[in-house]
């Protein structure tokens, strides 16, 4: 009997072998390769690697695999995996003008330079289930074979120069319209490797967003357009592509490419009608995320536009979306999975301790109660 | 040395030489104004935050190869928790571990103080969920920060004032908060208050790591610890008021176990070295003489000594 309420080494031995076996489900069904997720499963890759900080789609699938697509388990995998890694070198800023853009969007202008790519998008798919693909059948399409846009570092390594493809934003400064983002060459606080210590500045919260849960970044961001501190957000641009991420070598005295990786980058355009201390003119929120994620990509820009209400003189309304501190201190799940599923450890020590001081709150209620009457 | 250890898979106590740095340093500056938190860059470690990232990041970083290490989860060595971590640092440090108090140059505990009187030299690291005394009083970090600067400790004395008002007594049977040398107020933790005063005038290090909330704090050996109370409600602790089943201890923090569905309960001591060495003192409790209980009480233990002597 008492042996039930203490664990041990072999309750957990049997605990992860049986794990294991649900992880592979029925010995009978073929089990999932990597690549297989790595492809067939991307936007999950991708979600995995952008709030687990780290670009390595093998590894985003494997712990896929291993999570049993508990995709917070996945990040979580990947976030104690990336702990141990050495920190070589800092990338130079990507230059996402450069990016050979998959998707180009803007919600703001009908026609633009560098013009509107809707790339592969769920956008306009009805969402009706597609039996075929349950029958392992090809799946119904009227579209014509996608051509890759020849690229000189795209995934094909073929073809020639891309154009750049100039920001939406950069229109709307050069008329004076939106505010100046002035260049910033201050080095970033790097979150990982000191503690979250507040106020913090505009590239730390962005740092925070960006591996913050989708989840709570979108409901945040959809808080601040039903009116608990309003953002006005257009989506200015959307543009999703491959970046070179470049290094510079020291010995070399130039730059070198390294690699490159598939990004998301938001920004919107916000209706701004003047402070005390700025003119009315548009505002910007940006998102920048690793991987296709649009959706976190357009709610970091909103939350981040919001959390900004300082820097441009608006009063702060109490919304949670501008309260820098409950949006920082709260949009991590690798932090808030751990304390929440916490609770399940013992507590008896402590359960033992309240027990004792409510039988003794009760005993006294009680003897006053009888003294009453 | 454990395989992984040798193999060079994993750092010695997995952390790498420059994180544990900045832990030693953290640590260092924790024991010069006892009772401050220092922020810490606490790092994502394999087991989730809340399960004691932050203690094992401070044993990992008080770790040396000489070490004999004890885990304790609500006073017991074989909870499974305190199995985990017990097994992470086997794996990882290659350390010998040890399950009794007096033998153990480092213990990770959460929520409890050992019962036996700790010695100088041992290190006592305690797991914290919230390091914050005032933080249910104040949810911003922001402010706290500013009333600990200041000693701006009003708000607590408020609320435990409230507490009389509205009980006759203070309503906190755990986490129960202390002033440390005058000046900090500090959460010791989960500790149930019954453990309280063994904080005061301690001859062991005690560290405390909060992992999610990047938090390190500490009381150095004899540092001067009181529980906050008024003049005419002095602080008191509490405990079960039974005797050990199994060993008849009088003195020791008891669980309370469940028997049967009929309401049939037996207390144990939650320390089960400090039970366990009674036992073998020739000390009976009410149920000590049941062969059952005691057998499977011992059992229990299986698998761990083992191990424990595979990791030398």
């Amino acid at each position: 009997m008492y042996v039930a309420v203490k664990g041990g080494e072999r309750a957990i031995d049997n605990a992860h072998a049986w794990l294991a076996e649900e992880r592979r489900g029925d010995p009978a069904v073929p089990e999932l390769g990597i690549a297989q997720i790595r492809e067939q499963m991307a936007l999950a890759v991708n979600r995995v690697m952008a709030e687990g900080s780290l670009y390595d789609p093998d590894l985003a699938a494997l712990a896929i695999k291993q999570a049993r697509g508990d995709l917070i388990e996945a990040v979580f995998l990947i976030r104690a995996y990336r702990t141990t890694l050495p920190r070589l070198a800092a990338s130079n800023p990507v230059d996402t003008g450069a990016m050979a853009v998959d998707r180009r969007i803007s919600a703001t202008f009908k026609d633009l330079p560098g013009g509107q790519v809707l790339g592969p998008t769920f956008d306009y798919t009805h969402r009706l289930l597609d039996f075929t693909l349950m029958a392992d059948g090809a799946p119904l399409t009227d579209a014509v074979p996608h051509t890759p846009v020849p690229s000189p570092r795209g995934r094909d390594g073929r073809g020639g120069e891309t154009p750049r493809v100039p920001h939406v934003m950069g229109f709307l400064n050069r008329d004076g319209l939106i505010e100046t983002a002035l260049p910033d060459d201050t080095p970033p606080p790097d979150l990982t490797r000191e503690p979250l210590e507040l106020p913090a500045d505009r590239a730390l919260r962005l740092q925070a967003l960006t591996r913050g849960d989708e989840g709570f970044v979108l409901s945040l961001a959809y808080s601040t357009q039903r009116g608990y501190g309003r953002t006005h957000a257009f989506v200015g641009e959307l543009r999703i592509g491959i970046v070179a991420v470049e290094v510079d070598i020291p010995e070399l005295g130039f730059a070198v490419e390294i690699g490159e990786i598939e990004l998301t980058e938001c920004e919107t355009v916000n209706q701004f009608r003047g402070s005390r201390t700025e003119p009315p003119q548009f505002t910007r929120g940006y998102g920048l995320v690793m991987g296709q994620s649009e959706r976190k990509a357009i709610a970091m820009s909103l939350v981040d536009r919001s959390l900004r209400w300082q820097e441009l003189g608006e009063d702060f309304t109490g919304a949670p979306a501008q309260d820098e501190e409950f949006v920082l201190m709260h949009c991590d799940n690798i932090q808030a999975t751990g304390f929440l599923e916490h609770i399940k450890l013992p507590h008896y020590v402590d359960f033992q301790a309240e027990l004792e001081l409510v039988r003794k709150l009760r005993a006294e209620a009680q003897a006053m109660q009888e003294a009453a009457e | 040395m454990s395989d992984d250890t040798q193999s060079g898979a994993y750092t010695f106590a997995y952390l790498d030489e420059q994180t544990k740095r900045m832990i030693r340093r953290a640590i260092l500056k924790a024991l010069a104004i006892p009772g401050y938190q220092v922020p810490f860059a606490s790092r994502e470690m394999p087991m989730p935050y809340g399960w004691g990232t932050g203690g094992v990041q401070v044993t990992a970083a008080c770790l040396t190869p000489e070490d004999r290490l004890k885990v304790i989860d609500q006073g017991a060595d074989d909870t499974t928790n305190a199995v985990s971590i017990r097994r992470f640092f086997q794996r990882t440090a290659g350390v010998a571990t040890t399950e009794a108090t007096m033998d153990a140059t480092i213990i990770q505990t959460r929520h409890r103080i050992p019962e036996t009187p700790l010695t100088e030299g041992q290190i006592l690291v305690y797991q914290v969920p919230i390091p914050e005394p005032l933080r249910f009083l104040e949810p911003r970090e922001t402010e706290t920060r500013k009333m600990h600067e200041l000693e701006e400790y009003g708000l607590m004395h408020v609320k435990l004032y409230e507490d009389i008002a509205r009980h006759g007594q203070i309503a906190t049977s755990y986490a129960y908060p202390v002033k440390v040398e005058g000046h900090y107020v500090m959460d010791p933790s989960p500790i149930p208050k019954f453990d309280n005063p063994k904080l005061s005038g301690n001859p062991a290090t005690q560290l405390f790591g909060a992992g999610r909330e990047q938090r390190i704090y500490a009381l150095p050996p004899w540092t001067d610890v009181v529980s906050l109370d008024f003049d005419d409600h002095p602080f008191e602790t509490s405990k079960a008021p039974h005797d050990c089943d199994l060993c008849g201890a009088k003195d020791s923090y008891l669980d309370e176990v469940i028997t049967d569905d009929e309401g049939g309960r037996m207390f144990v001591c939650s320390d089960t070295d400090f039970c366990a060495g009674r036992r073998a003192e020739g000390h009976e409790g009410r149920l000590g003489g049941d062969q059952k209980s005691s057998k499977t009480f011992a059992n229990s233990f299986e698998g761990i000594w083992p191990a424990t002597a595979g990791a030398r």
